[in-house]
């Protein structure tokens, strides 16, 4: 049973994109791969990365390595200055006791979202797109959760005390308070943790067993070895994995959804005018996805460049993400005016200066800046040159995550710099926070450029799954098309 | 191709998993039970300038505790005797003792300005708020009672050396402050040791106790009732720490 190829229907400005999509003769549209490509050369493709011996390293991967790595010594300093100094050493003010702290905090944590979107829902909805991206996606997520907790860890103020947030047993027959959303906020980050680790080892154990059966070198065979748990590929194994992965599937799932609502409870729960609002938790969880989205294609644009991945993560990819981009940040867009509307409608005087203030006070700027990189800058993606060009992508998700640090910031300073007494208005303004900020990044690329040297970037076994050839009914493509008819890929159906 | 571990290493998941959970469980184990005050602060025994026995002092002899620790019911602290109380008797009982001879170098060196200098047994934290006076007697009328010597000092009357009975911790505090009856007893057996309670005083241990923690007073330390401020004995965070 042999499908034409001139059944299909591939987009018509397909030649526009520079790429060179084959059809996927049974599902009938553009395959997810671009390219003559068999199993094998997907193989090849991911692992060429990991298994460049050491020495042979890319010179612009060194360099930035050694960016991210003097990043990450310089907030091993800054952390020492701020456990010796103590919190001092930020601008924290009186009214505004919150601020860069929780803005980083809740900006690494709302990026991470879009991994477990990615390799949850999008799973669980059998988006089959996901499978090239959603390694680094996760990868992102747990580095995300990584960098948001050293800055909640850190705002503690007297940081050696930080197991006061774990319910355990102790002398004083003190239990945390669990009626405090900053306590729901510890058990909600914590198991996002635990799950997204899970998840992303789970979905790793076949790629390191490939890696591992590819490994010329002791370490590596070591290495890998030891990470494969034993995979040997088998019916049973696989049979297993399935489920375990759909198990973890279902956990991560609601997770989405939770963690980021728990964290917009840190501020709703409170009787702020400007934090206390019913519409927090679902445009936190916008917010969040949108962030992550940018967040993806500001690493993945760079990785397909330089990896060499363009074959695997094509321009449907990149298209696939900003059409979120566009969705979220239309959502985000829609809650920026509902908080208006709700303060002008309620006739409350103290929700309605807090929003004209937001809009015009002494942190205008900020607000604006939020406005236009969140709310204009993913419009554009309703044009199609725009969503599926590379430079213009990498370019707009940069404005957004901008946007979306400023959005924290917005939300935490300006609701509280100026509190109901007037006396005691302040301007809050970073004193070191800078180095803060960016030591998270150090810590963030520091392990992710580690991860892309030593970890398969792209799920090999996953991506396999999806081609053509891996469909019951692949027969080969037809060698009547008036596409590329490719030798390699016709024989490749088992192998 | 050869294999690359033995065959032994198809256990360690499993193994890092299960020791993994069992050593986090015995650390936190560990921490709670081997570094509480329990452990750390119970049986602490300093040796003291001078060889004084409360077994004999305050066992045989049957001196009341409050000959030498004078303001144990008046005063947010005890205290501990100067030289000048036990000179009150030794000045004449055991003149040419050996063990007594600290006590008079301290009363002798001329002056009369330098005191014993006791080593403090239980100490409690600068941060928490203490009053030694509202333990020993509290409450008034029908309702007065007190909470006996032994209940935090233990049975001082037979250590030769008074050694820590109680952890004082933060826990043990709470515990008798949110359940307090069973260790009130009447004021005049505030320094009777080994007493213990009949049943008609288990009954007034009872109706005592609703009296200093009324339902609903867990929440704060004072509370404005019947046209004045009271204190509870689950007095919230702010009653200790103030």
């Amino acid at each position: 049973m042999s499908t034409a190829t001139n059944d299909v229907t591939l987009p018509d400005d397909i030649k526009l994109r520079g790429d060179v999509v084959l059809p996927d003769p049974v599902q009938g549209r553009e395959a997810l791969v671009r390219g003559p490509h068999d199993f094998h050369a997907v193989t090849e493709m991911v692992c060429k990365v990991n298994e460049a011996p050491l020495k042979a390293t890319p010179k612009p991967f060194l360099f930035g390595l050694a960016l991210a790595a003097s990043g990450l010594a310089m907030f091993g300093g800054y952390i020492g200055y701020l456990l010796w100094e103590g919190p001092g050493i930020w601008g924290n003010n009186n009214p505004v006791g919150w601020a860069w702290d929780i803005v980083n905090f809740v900006f690494w944590v709302g990026i991470g979202h879009a991994g477990t979107l990615i390799s949850a829902i999008l799973y669980l909805f059998r988006q089959k797109w996901r499978t090239s991206i959603n390694r680094y996606a996760e990868a992102m997520t747990i580095f995300a959760v990584i960098a948001a907790s050293s800055c909640v860890a850190l705002h503690t103020g007297r940081v050696w005390m930080d197991y006061y947030l774990f319910p355990i047993p102790n002398q004083m027959g003190l239990w945390p308070n669990f009626r405090s959303p900053l306590e729901w906020d510890v058990f909600a980050v914590n198991t996002y943790f635990l799950v997204s680790l899970l998840f992303w080892f789970t979905g790793l154990v076949p790629d390191f067993a490939t890696l591992r059966d590819r490994a010329t070198v002791r370490w590596r065979q070591v290495f890998y070895g030891a990470l494969s748990l034993g995979w040997r590929g088998s019916m049973r194994h696989w049979q297993t994995y399935e489920k375990a992965y759909q198990i973890l599937a279902a956990f991560s799932a609601p997770l989405v959804l939770s963690v980021h609502t728990i964290v917009s409870f840190d501020f709703a729960v409170s009787q702020l005018p400007g934090w206390h609002t019913t519409i927090f938790p679902p445009y936190f969880v916008a917010g969040a996805v949108f962030s992550g989205f940018a967040m993806v294609q500001t690493l993945m644009l760079p990785a397909r460049h330089w990896l060499g991945l363009k074959d695997l993560v094509t321009a449907k990819h990149i298209e696939n993400i900003n059409k979120i981009i566009l969705v979220t940040g239309s959502l985000v867009g829609y809650a920026y005016a509902m908080e208006f509307f709700v303060a002008a409608y309620s006739g409350n005087d103290y929700e309605g200066f807090t929003f004209l203030n937001r809009m015009g006070g002494p942190y205008w700027w900020a607000y604006w800046i939020m406005v236009s990189c969140n709310v204009i800058t993913p419009q554009l993606f309703w044009f199609r040159k725009i969503r599926t060009s590379a430079a213009w992508s990498f370019g707009l998700a940069f404005f957004v995550n901008i946007g979306m640090w400023f959005e924290r910031f917005v939300i935490t300073v300006t609701s509280l710099h100026r509190d109901a007494l007037v006396s005691s208005w302040d301007y809050f303004v970073p004193v070191t926070e800078v180095f803060y900020l960016v030591g998270t990044f150090g810590l963030f690329f520091t392990l992710f450029l580690l991860f892309v040297r030593f970890f398969p970037v792209i799920a090999m076994a996953e991506v396999k799954m999806v081609m053509p050839q891996a469909d019951p009914h692949w027969e080969g493509y037809s060698h009547e098309g008036e596409h590329h008819a490719a030798p390699a890929a016709a024989s490749g159906g088992h192998s | 191709m050869a294999q690359i571990f033995p065959r032994w290493t198809n256990q360690t998941p499993r193994l890092i998993t299960i020791g993994g959970l069992l050593g986090l469980a015995a650390l936190i184990f560990a921490v709670y039970w081997w570094a509480s005050p329990y452990h750390t602060d119970v049986g602490y025994q300093p040796k003291q300038p001078v060889a004084y026995s409360h077994a004999l002092h305050a066992g045989e002899l049957k001196m009341d505790c409050r000959y030498c620790h004078v303001n144990a019911e008046r005063g947010a602290s005890a205290g501990v005797p100067p030289t000048a109380t036990c000179m009150n008797c030794h000045a004449q009982v055991k003149k040419g003792s050996e063990q007594l001879k600290p006590v008079y170098d301290s009363w002798l060196d001329g002056k009369g300005d330098k005191s014993i200098e006791w080593v403090r047994i239980h100490k409690l934290p600068d941060y928490a708020y203490f009053n030694h006076s509202a333990h020993v007697a509290l409450g008034v009328g029908e309702n007065r009672a007190a909470i006996g010597c032994e209940t935090c000092h233990g049975r001082i009357d037979q250590m030769v050396v008074v050694r820590q009975d109680q952890p004082l911790s933060m826990a043990w505090c709470i515990d008798c402050h949110s359940n307090p009856g069973p260790n009130l007893r009447p004021t005049d057996a505030v320094t009777k040791m080994g007493w213990s309670a009949d049943l008609d005083w288990q009954e007034s241990q009872k109706r005592i106790a609703l009296t200093l923690n009324p339902p609903g007073s867990l929440s704060g330390a004072q509370k404005f009732v019947d046209g004045q401020y009271k204190t509870y004995a689950t007095a919230g965070c702010t009653g200790c720490h103030r």
